[in-house]
């Protein structure tokens, strides 16, 4: 009895130590991004341009960096989901009963997942080339809708996974076609799920430097077109950080708080908008 | 026996090799209570998914046989599966409403008919509410989530869910095993009312229920059908040694 009692408690002991730890080095991390950054962090970083000598520490700001890459991944999020969607809906409601077939594409997507996005980066630069594009905001987005396709389709599929039998015999009960099922009881039924799905992709999409590395280009401006290049929060980071000025790597830290903040306002916002509809959802 | 409605003959169901069902024939009358007893496991719930041809959606399932329903083949895979399925309402174990407003719930199925006018469709969502006694709980919160509903009011949603696609049988699956005893009274009731109009079959574990519904009662064992008649003739004198094992173990 006794020695249960001990194992249990270093058990317990182990666990608590390891959750801690990792909130401990969240903490951590956001602080030191916090403190390093905070000092440059202005209204002007947030609402300018790059102005002439910012990469030498003077005036201007990251907007081009931020609107870039907001641009970067919405449309990205939106390509990808597109494509995504049809993809999970498919796997789950015309192959369901082929479960040879469903194993292997999902053991695909996984390793898809799973591939680095340099890799990304790389292939995308190949594709680039041919079809005769340059390293535009176009590119950019083509290679990280690559990227985060396999996020977006295989997070649907594991809500669409969970769906209850007994709903889809209902469904099919009353005489319903499968796309139908597919629209009015899959879609309303996995959405909250749906949302996860979308704002995970984008928040992988935004915040990922090697994919776009080498498609999307690096400018002082916005893009007003598809075919200009444009800045990104995580290559703004990068360029800002390896200058040997100390002004203009206290920026890069600026524009990572930026980074993190958009991330924690996308996971907040998945969050509140996914139990928002959640109302509806059987369980 | 009177007026058939469904006939089933042969009916076989195999799983990856195994037997669910073996050479089933049945013959089931219209407008009329049939009650399907038998042991967990014994096939029941297979039986009535082969009649509306959800076996369709599970995998590795072999079926052979026959089974006609007002001289239609369901089984063949050329008819209209829409149409073969509305006319069956299904009620399951648990009630599975879709994810979708109380209202929309019961025209879901009017909807995939084709109806589109809005009084109409209010019209009839309003008669099969009251038809399951439902109308006067939800007339004021039509457009809540039907997941708010209790489970016994989910069930009499589903029923009148069920009613609305206007079908000639209900399939019933253990329909108040998850129902407390007043919600199960209610089911059975609407059950007693609306057996004047259609065929039901319902699958139960409940002696006391199945003698208190049945017209015709069916006793499967193990996938076969061993014993079927009036529930006189199986409740007071089954005549097979299984049944009689059933029986008194059940009651």
């Amino acid at each position: 009895m006794r020695r249960k009692n001990i194992e249990e408690r270093i058990f317990k002991s182990l666990a608590a130590a390891a959750t801690y730890l990792i909130i401990a080095v969240l903490l951590f991390l956001i602080v030191v991004i916090l403190k390093n950054g905070l000092r440059a962090l202005d209204w002007g970083m947030l609402t300018k341009v790059p102005q002439g000598g910012f990469y030498f520490g003077e005036e201007g700001g990251i907007l081009n960096a931020i609107v870039g890459s907001f641009y970067l991944a919405l449309g990205a999020t939106f390509l990808a989901f597109i494509i995504g969607l049809p993809v999970a809906l498919y796997m789950n409601i015309h192959l369901l009963r082929q479960r040879f077939w469903l194993n292997r594409i999902r053991f695909l997507l996984d390793v898809l997942w799973g591939v680095p996005s340099i890799v990304y980066g790389a292939f995308g630069f190949t594709l680039m080339l041919l079809l005769g594009l340059r390293a535009s905001l176009l590119a950019g987005i083509l290679t990280v809708t690559l990227l985060i396709v396999p996020i977006m389709i295989r997070s649907m599929d594991e809500v669409l996974q969970t769906i209850p039998r007994g709903l889809l015999e209902s469904a099919y009960a009353l005489g319903s076609t499968r796309s139908e099922v597919a629209i009015k009881v899959y879609i309303r039924q996995a959405l909250p799920g749906v949302i996860t799905a979308l704002l995970l992709s984008f928040g992988r999409g935004i915040g990922d430097a090697a994919a776009v590395l080498f498609t999307a280009g690096y400018t002082d401006y916005i893009p007003t077109s598809l075919n200009q290049p444009t800045a990104t929060l995580p290559l703004a980071i990068f360029f800002q950080l390896s200058s040997p000025i100390p002004a203009v790597r206290e920026r890069a830290y600026a524009s990572a708080v930026v980074l993190t903040v958009i991330i924690l306002i996308v996971s907040l916002a998945a969050r509140l908008l996914s139990a928002k509809y959640r109302e509806h959802v059987i369980k | 026996m009177n007026d058939t409605i469904i006939g089933i003959h042969h009916l076989n169901v195999t799983h990856a090799g195994t037997p669910i069902l073996k050479d089933v024939n049945l013959e089931i009358p219209r407008n009329r209570v049939t009650v399907i007893l038998g042991p967990s496991g014994c096939g029941k719930t297979t039986l009535l998914k082969c009649l509306n041809r959800l076996i369709d959606i599970y995998n590795g399932l072999d079926v052979s046989g026959q089974i006609y329903l007002d001289g239609e083949e369901i089984l063949n895979r050329r008819n209209d599966l829409t149409r073969i399925r509305q006319k069956m309402g299904l009620l399951s174990q648990r009630p599975y409403p879709l994810p979708m407003s109380i209202f929309d719930n019961v025209a879901y199925g009017l909807k995939i008919q084709g109806l589109r006018n809005r009084d109409e469709l209010a019209d009839r969502v309003e008669f099969y509410l009251r038809q399951v006694n439902l109308w006067e709980e939800v007339k004021d919160r039509l457009k809540s989530p039907a997941t708010r509903l209790s489970i016994g009011q989910q069930q009499r949603l589903c029923l009148a869910r069920g009613l609305a696609v206007e079908p000639e049988i209900i399939l019933a699956d253990e329909p108040t095993s998850a129902l407390d005893p007043l919600s199960s009274t209610c089911i059975e009731e609407q059950f007693m009312k609306l057996k004047r109009d259609y065929t039901i079959l319902i699958v139960t574990h409940i002696m006391r229920q199945a003698r208190r519904l049945a017209d015709h009662v069916i006793f499967i064992y193990l996938g076969e059908v061993i014993e079927q008649g009036t529930p006189t003739q199986i409740f007071d004198h089954p005549q097979h040694p299984t049944t009689k094992q059933y029986l008194r173990v059940g009651h």
